[in-house]
């Protein structure tokens, strides 16, 4: 399993992924060789899946932001799949999560303003399969973010 | 706000799934010169689109058993800074995110811990103890993915 040396590097890594390997291996306590070596075991054994850029929708004009909290009709044997399978076709939805709880799936979702938001609520989202019930919850403001993880 | 054209938009996509891919295999994979592809890049990340990365780990091979989604209605709005609330909750490490909400809660949290009995401890001993909490939601995430978004 994982080591110290792995451990550090991947606090390092989550604390400013922008750094290159041998910054890297400096704020870790390693040789660049080894640091080098340490992520590409951990990439070939799927503990570091990969490095992705963050996209910021609101300098892109995408103000509004809402979760939706979707019970399913579970009566349904495929509500799940049917309805996931329709809410990937939807280019404003940017996550989709299901859950054991009281709601079934969330779905994130984008929209330039409000008005937009009721298009993509009316014409796309009540047009989902299998829907029970909906609660929506507006962002306001991300007080913390970058979904470290306490290694 | 930035306008995209369609390079723009293959480039994010690009750059969304893998963000250390370099502007010469960005460049190759849409047909532009190096210096082109860096150009388009540092125009993105100087205009915010591009804010950041995010490493993505395999949270279950790291011990990380139960990612628990939060919904939290603060009891006694008023009398409980937002302020101090906020820097309670985010000081907690297995607290991986925070978004404050309007509807039928006030703060979303998205919670990881090692199982469900290390989760109950987190949950009893460091957040139904922080002031102001009231009622409390707990989801347990079963799956989760993201999209690309409007980038078509």
């Amino acid at each position: 399993m994982l080591d110290d040396i792995d451990r550090r590097l991947l606090r390092q890594l989550q604390a400013d992924p922008k750094l290159t390997t041998s910054a890297l291996a400096a704020r870790s306590r390693v040789t660049a060789q080894m640091a080098a070596r340490r992520l590409e075991k951990l990439r070939a054994q799927g503990i570091l899946r990969g490095i992705h850029g963050v996209i910021d929708w609101r300098a892109l004009g995408y103000e509004v932001e809402v979760s939706l909290r979707i019970t399913l009709d579970k009566t349904q044997r495929t509500a799940f799949d049917d309805f996931i399978a329709a809410a990937r076709q939807v280019p404003e939805v940017i996550e989709i999560q299901t859950f054991l709880g009281r709601v079934d799936v969330r779905l994130s979702i984008i929209a330039r303003d409000m008005k937009h938001y009721q298009e993509i609520y009316r014409d796309r989202v009540l047009a989902l399969p299998h829907i029970a019930d909906i609660e929506a919850l507006m962002e306001v403001a991300r007080i913390k973010t970058p979904e470290g993880l306490p290694i | 706000m930035t306008e995209l054209d369609d390079i723009d938009r293959r480039l994010l996509r690009l750059v969304e799934g893998d963000a250390t891919l370099s502007a010469g295999a960005l460049g190759r994979a849409l047909g532009l010169g190096q210096p082109a592809a860096w150009r388009r890049l540092k125009r993105l990340e100087e205009a915010g689109v591009l804010s950041g990365r995010r490493v993505d780990l395999d949270v279950e091979a790291l011990g990380f058993g139960v990612t628990v989604f939060l919904g939290i209605k603060l009891a006694t709005k008023g009398r409980v800074s937002l302020e101090d609330f906020e820097r309670a909750i985010t000081a907690i490490p297995e607290v991986q995110s925070v978004s404050h909400v309007l509807g039928l809660y006030d703060y979303r949290l998205r919670v990881v811990a090692r199982d469900l009995a290390d989760f109950e401890r987190i949950l009893r001993r460091r957040i139904m103890t922080l002031p102001g909490v009231g009622q409390i939601e707990s989801n347990v995430l079963l799956s989760e993915e993201r999209l690309p978004g409007p980038l078509g």
